[in-house]
Parts: C-alpha cells; structure tokens; sequence
C-alpha cells in the first residue's frame, strides 16, 4: 500500500517510531500519493539550509495529520484549518525558530481561509506549503475548494456546478494581490522537471524565511489517486490536462531581493523596566498609606450630563480616597442608565471592605442637572445629602429628610475662567462640607489625574473655592456631618 | 508592590505581564475589549506581543502557537466570543498546553447585550469543547481579584500543563478600584522541557492531541484525569462571611457575591442569620464545604445572573439535606441588596 521512501533526508525519522503499527519505514500515504515527495523535498530543503534544530513543523488536520511521523523537527499538530494561526502565535513566541505550515486545499482555502489571508497580510515570517489536491483526502473524497468544474467528488455526485459550489479558488492569485508577502509560487509534481522546480521553489521559500524576508508560500499540484479513485499514472496526467490550464504554473510574487530582512530585537527586560512599563513606577506613595478604620461609608450617586466632567469628579474623589486609605470603587453608569445623554457614577468610600459597587441606596447624591437631581432624589437615604448645582437647577430638593447643599458650582466655575471646573467645585464643596477626604489629598492627586499644567491650577483653584463653599454651609447649619459614618 | 485605582479589567492585563505573561491575541468585543487594548498597550512595552486576531477562533489558536513555544500566553473575550474559542481550548487541554483564557460574561443567548450576565456559567465551567477535560474556573469579584488570579492562573496552568479560565462579568471588568501590584515575578523555575521552541534540546518534542488507538487515548484520558483529581482535591478556593451560625446561606460568584455580602451586612442589622458562602473556583466546585453547611443551615439561597446554572451544582452537593432556593436576575439586571433582602423575609415568612 504505503510508499516507501528511499534515502532519508537527515530532516525526516529513519524509523517511523511516532507510526503506530508494526511497519515503522513506509509512510501511511497511498501510493502515488503527492504528500510523500512533498515531505522529502522539505526535509531536503532544511537539511540544505541546515535548519533542522530550528524547524517548527506545524501538521494540519487532513491526509499530512501525522506529518510528525517523519519530520525529525519540532512538531506540533493543530485544528482544522488553524495551522497559519498556530504558526503566529509559534514565530512571535520563538522568533529564532523556523516555522512550517503544512496544509490541504480543505485545511488552507475553506475552512482555514481567513486564517491564511490573515497571516499572509501581516506577512508573517514562516512559510507555508499548499498541497493542492482539488479534493478531501482523509475524509474520502469530499469536494474541496480547488475541485474543478464538472470534477465528481462523493459531495458533488453528479459533478460540482458553477451554480451550486462556485468556481475553484485559485490561492496564489488571491493572496498574490496583498502587498506583505515576499514570494508566492505554484509548481506541480508531475514529471522530473517539475519535480526540480518544486524542490527549487521549496527552498527559496525557506530561505525566504531563514533570511527573515517575510511571509512565503508554494502552491503544490499534488495528486490524490485515492481521492479521485484513478491510478496513480492517470492521476499526474489529469494535473497536467485538467489541473494546469486552470491552476497554471509559474511565480505571483517574489519581490525577495526588494525587501529588507525584519530586524529580530532580542533585549532584556529588568523589573524596574516591566514596572515602567506598567506605568506602576510610582505608586509607591499610596501603596504606604494606612488603611482607616471605622469611618463609615459614603455611598455616592454622582449624576450630570455627558460632558460636565462626571465620571472625573467620581474618580478624582475615588483617586484621593484610595490614597488616604480607604477602601473606595468606582463604577460608571453601565447599561440602560447611560441613555439620553446622561452620565452617572457610583462612588463608594468607605472604612471597610465594600460590598456591592452598585449604589441603590445613596447616603450622598450629587446633581449637576435638573433631570439627575429629579430621578435620584427619591433613592437618597433618610438624612443624606444632596449636593446640587443651584446655578443650574431652578428647583430644590422636595424631601424634608434630607440636607440639601445648594453650591452655585457652574457660576463660580465661569468666574475661575471655565465653566468646566464645575465639577471640581462640587467636589471640592463636599469635601469642605464633609471633610470625606482631606483638601490637601484632593489637591495632590490631581497631576495623576490630569496631564496639562494649566488645568492642574484651574481645578485646583476649583477645588479650594469649592471647599470654602462646603465649609460656609457647614458653618450655617451648624451640623457636623463627619463622613457619612453609620449611614449606607 | 503599587497601589493604583484601576479597572478590574486593565487590572488582570497588568497581573498577567507581572506573572509572566508575554503574549496577548484577541479580537474585540464589549465588554472585554479593555484587556486588548491595555495588552496593546503594555505588551509592545516590556517586549511582549499584542495581535489583534481576525476572530476569537485564531486568537485561541495563535495562544496555541505560543503555549506550543513555552511562552506564557492568554486571549480573552466575551461570551459570543468564548463560545468560538471553545474548539480551541479542548485542543489546549488535549495538548496539554497552559494558558490562560478570561471571559468577561454578557448577556445571551445570542447577541444578547452587553451588560453583566452568568448565563456563561455552563459553557465555562462544564467543558464547553469537545471531549473529556476540565479547566480550573476562576471567579474574581475585585480588580484586585482580577490582578491576583490572573496571575496565580498562570502558576496554576504551568503546574498542571491545562488552560485555566477567568470567568467575570461587565461591573468587575468595568469597576475601579485600589490594586496592590507586586513586584514582577522573575518569570519562575518553569519546566519548559515539554515544549517545542525551535532549538536542539526541544527538536524531539511533539504537541499533539491525537492518539488513534482507542487504548492509547483511553490511557491519554486517563493521565489528564489524574491531573482534574489532583485539582479537585487541592485547588477548591471559595470565600465565607457570617457563615458559622448562618442559618440562610447566600451562595453566589462573581459581582453577585459583592451584593450578597451586602446583604448579610443588612440581614444581621435586622437580627436576621444570614451567611455567605461564595465559590472561588467555579471548578473545582466547594461541593464538599457546601455539603457540610448542608448540615448545618435551614435554607440555601443561591442568587445568579442567569436563570439558574451553579444552582445545579449546589443542589448536587447538597443532596437534598437541605432546601436549596433560586433568585435569578438575568439579561444585564444585577438585583440590589435591598431586593435580595426582601427575597429573604419572603422566604422566611413562609
Ligand atoms: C473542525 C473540523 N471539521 C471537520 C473535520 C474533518 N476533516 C478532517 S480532514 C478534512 C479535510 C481535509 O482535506 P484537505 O485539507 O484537502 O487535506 P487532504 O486530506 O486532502 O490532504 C476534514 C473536513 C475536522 N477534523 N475538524
Ligand atoms: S487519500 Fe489522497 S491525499 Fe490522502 S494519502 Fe491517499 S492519496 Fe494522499
């Protein structure tokens, strides 16, 4: 059954041991099966370019499963179709190696299809050998995308038909149109000569990759006796009659000498590097800051329209909770909330461990518009606060529950030069008012929080003209209000 | 260590690069797509690869590639997503590969929506490939939870040579808070004698996860077998509060366990004796903890965002020794304390 192939290339196994079986040197390929020569070509190929140590094999799902039989490489065999996927995450993983994927017209053009266009257009640095045999081998002659017209597979009984399966997908011409790969080439391996144009284009394709070009791949007419139920001797005379014409021979793409070899960058990272690359070089501060105990828990639904610095506020008093240790989150409006041009925010700052980040239940309402005042006002808790823009909001709290914090932040804001510090007067009149955080914290985490120079000043004015408003109501209701302690 | 208010998804991003991690695949999708974007952003940074997938179904298998290399490695999605990598991490944990893969649950069936759901719970957690294996099942409930599983995940993935999940939700994605960074690991003592990395030492390695003989995947079956029983007896993690005297016990994962302790923080106000047991681990599964609460408390109240699929578990363990009851929210609603406490003192009204 099996062809046995004759003087080994040191880049295939002497023995078959991985072939189960008691015969451990013939090939379980059919004979006058393509695949075979295929293999030896490539073995040849690695032994010339003396790669062997470095060869990834990447074995498809198709006849060439057990490709590791015989490559004496690294071998690894993949899904269905996914071989140039699997290839990716080889080659970026282990840039040194050379990377092999190996595969049918079913594995490569129907169900692997976008993965080969994909890793072609990144120009992926491994090479890829196409055996097209227009048909399922191993699951026993199924149509394949490369099927030619009329060509009767057990899928197309009765012959496939333009109408019903399409033309025959012709790889090279496709792929030959993207601009990152560096050589594409079909050959066919019928007779001697071409036979010694495949073993050419087999290793300029490796060297491609060996001398780092980009992404390379050979086009294979293979035959497939089985499939196509022929002799092996009619099978290489139906490529050349009916596969050729239509799948014609020659080289798409080879601007090799064109392009320039991919650098390979090989540096090590320190931990210091890996923590500036994480942007974690200076947290040091915070990650020393005790924890507080028993200060309660303020649970706070901040509320405006999109673009009044909302969420900012909310995490600017989160930011300065975390580094005066408490335990904070904060959580943007998410799902139907966030609709019509609203935005909202859940902010928790508490002396212990924080259960639900969702606040269904605010102790602290802040409103920088009429429709957020009117919408969260009913969820306050009894004796919590409402802070609320009172520049823009022509009506007050109804509850009598409640403290409401009327702070004209829009109009002191325009006074500071920009409507937009709103929000920081707001937040800096719940600190004056309830002293959650301290000033000085709020004012220290702004540069975190904010890039430009200029808006670092403008929000920090904001902020002090903000806490001399919460400390003027304080002083006026002659409450002391703490942080919310007992109150959820 | 550094501490740093951040979302729990650029929380596990960070963990990962900590732990390791040196490569990232992934396609887009809400509300997963911070972790590629701060992948894309980190990575390129302390030499790592980000590529941005042409679909979940290459992101899983481009991990595959780079597991096969003995690179730490990780993809993530959400659920649509998840549901294409499946085929991938059974050839993960057919081959034997370590990885990790976070699913950040939406709602479903289908396109569904885009808020925080569990209804993954099962395809997460059973299998959802094809075949005989399992994969350990993280829940975190914190971004610190998001930065410290991530990188115990890949300890976990290495020491079992199997993929390791991250199953959350939107909120914990989404939600802020302070994390505790450690230094970075210097990358561990990992035995990488298996993989294939292009060199001589590896040039006689295979990855594969075929075996032909049906004696010879039966016994390939039985090795990775060993290995689930060796998770389940050692790698079950799960979290109680106010548990001892409970005689209602919360059991819920994820965001929802965050809700639940607040509700026991309410419940006990009002005098009423009410716990919390939370899973960690979604597999392994606490079965034998929760079996011996059975023992103990009056009623079991699991709480899910889905209409019911840890329940199954719980009921499992608990063998009918106690009542086990459901209050299920689903398609993005996430239940507030307020109303999971009314829950309860309808229940103990009768
Ligand atoms: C996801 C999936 N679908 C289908 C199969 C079944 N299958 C195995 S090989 C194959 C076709 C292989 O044909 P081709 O790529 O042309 O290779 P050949 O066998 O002709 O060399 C199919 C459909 C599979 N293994 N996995
Ligand atoms: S079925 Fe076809 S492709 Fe497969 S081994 Fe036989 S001849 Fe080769």
């Amino acid at each position: 059954m099996a062809k046995k192939i004759l003087k080994k290339p040191d880049a295939l196994y002497d023995v078959f041991e991985r072939k189960p079986g008691v015969d451990k040197t013939m090939t379980h390929y059919c004979p006058g099966c393509g695949h075979g020569i295929l293999h030896k070509l490539i073995a040849e190929a690695i032994d010339d370019l003396g790669v062997a140590d470095r060869t990834i094999f990447v074995s498809p799902v198709g006849c060439s499963v057990f490709a590791y039989y015989y490559f004496d490489v690294g071998n690894v065999q993949v899904a269905h179709g996914r071989a140039p996927a699997v290839a990716t995450g080889l080659k970026r993983a282990s840039p040194n190696s050379i990377v092999i994927s190996y595969q049918g017209d079913g594995d490569l053009a129907a169900i692997g299809g976008n993965n080969i266009l994909q890793a072609a257009n990144r120009g992926e640095l491994f090479t890829v050998f196409f055996i097209n045999n227009g048909i399922y081998g191993m699951t026993g002659g199924q149509m394949a995308p490369t099927t030619l017209i009329g060509q009767k597979t057990t899928t197309t009984p009765y012959g496939r038909t333009i109408r019903n399966e399409g033309y025959p997908i012709r790889v090279c011409e496709l792929l030959a149109t993207l601009e990152s790969p560096v050589y594409i080439e079909r050959t066919a391996m019928t007779d001697a000569k071409n036979i010694a144009r495949t073993r050419r284009a087999v290793r300029k394709a490796l060297r491609c990759q060996v001398d780092r070009k980009g992404f390379s791949l050979v086009e294979v007419l293979s035959s497939c006796p089985s499939g196509w139920k022929v002799e092996p001797r009619e099978a290489l005379k139906w490529i050349e009659e009916k596969m050729m014409p239509y799948f014609p021979l020659g080289v798409y793409k080879d601007v090799i000498e064109e392009r320039e070899p991919v650098e390979l960058v090989e540096r090590t990272y320190t931990s210091a590097d890996i923590m500036k690359g994480l942007a974690l070089a200076d947290g040091e501060a915070a990650a020393r800051a005790p924890r507080h105990e028993d200060v309660g828990e303020m649970a706070m639904k901040i509320a405006g329209f999109g673009g009044q610095g909302i969420l900012f506020l909310g995490l600017a008093l989160a930011e300065t909770g975390m580094d005066e240790g408490l335990h904070v989150t904060w959580l943007p409006s998410y799902g139907p909330e966030m609709r019509g041009g609203t935005a909202n925010c859940h902010v928790i700052l508490s002396g212990r461990r924080v259960g639900a980040p969702l606040v269904s239940i605010p102790n602290v309402l802040i409103a920088l518009n009429r429709p957020s005042l009117e919408k969260f006002e009913p969820a306050l808790s009894e004796g919590g606060l409402i802070l609320y823009d009172s520049s823009l909001i022509d009506i007050s709290p109804s509850r009598k529950d409640i403290i409401p914090l009327p702070v004209p932040a829009t109009k002191l804001a325009d006074e500071l030069g920009s409507t937009r510090a709103a929000n920081m007067v707001a937040m800096g009149a719940l600190i004056g008012y309830t002293d959650v955080v301290s000033v000085d914290g709020a004012i220290a985490a702004l540069p975190r929080l904010v890039k430009r120079d200029e808006l670092i000043s403008l929000n920090e004015a904001a902020i002090r003209k903000g806490v001399e408003q919460g400390r003027q109501l304080r002083a006026k209701q002659k409450v002391a209000v703490g942080t919310g302690k007992g109150a959820r | 260590m550094a501490r740093e208010l951040i979302k729990g998804n650029d929380a596990l991003v960070k963990g990962a690069i900590l732990a390791g991690c040196r490569s990232y695949f992934g396609y887009p999708i809400t509300p997963a797509s911070e972790i590629a974007e701060a992948a894309a952003r980190f990575m390129p940074l302390v030499g790592g690869t980000f590529i941005q997938a042409e679909s979940e179904v290459a992101a899983i298998n481009m991990v595959y590639g780079a597991a096969s290399a003995g690179q730490r490695t990780m993809t993530a999605s959400s659920s649509p997503g998840f549901s294409l990598k499946q085929e991938g991490i059974s050839y993960c944990a057919g081959s034997e590969l370590p990885c990790v893969i976070a699913n950040i649950v939406r709602g479903g069936p289908g396109l569904g929506n885009i808020a925080p759901e569990q209804g993954d719970y099962f395809q997460t957690v059973k299998g959802g490939g094809h075949g005989n294996y399992r994969v350990i099942v993280f829940a975190p409930n914190s971004a610190q939870e998001m930065c410290d599983f991530s990188m115990l995940a890949f300890d976990l993935a290495d020491k079992y040579r199997n993929p390791v999940l991250i199953m959350s939700d939107g909120f914990t994605g989404q939600m802020m808070e302070p994390v505790d960074f450690p230094e970075p690991k210097p990358v561990p003592e990992r035995d990488e004698s298996w993989a294939v990395c292009g060199d001589a030492d590896t040039r006689p390695n295979l990855i594969s996860s075929i075996y032909l003989e049906p004696e010879e995947l039966e016994a390939h079956i039985k090795k990775l077998k060993a290995k689930y029983d060796e998770m389940q007896r050692t790698e079950v993690r799960y979290e109680e509060y106010e548990a001892d005297d409970a005689e209602i016990m919360l059991i819920g994962f994820g965001i929802v366990s965050r809700v639940l302790r607040s509700v026991v923080d309410r419940a006990r106000e009002k005098g009423l004796k009410v716990g919390l047991l939370r899973p960690i681990t979604l597999w392994p599964f606490p079965s034998k903890r929760i079996a011996q609460r059975a023992k103990q408390v009056e009623t079991f109240l699991v709480v899910e965002l889905s209409t019911g699929q840890m329940v199954e578990d719980v009921q499992l363990a608990v063998m009918n020794e106690a009542p086990v009851r459901l209050y299920w929210r689903a398609g993005g609603v996430v239940p507030t304390a307020e109303e999971i406490l009314g829950e309860i003192e309808k229940m103990i009204e009768g």
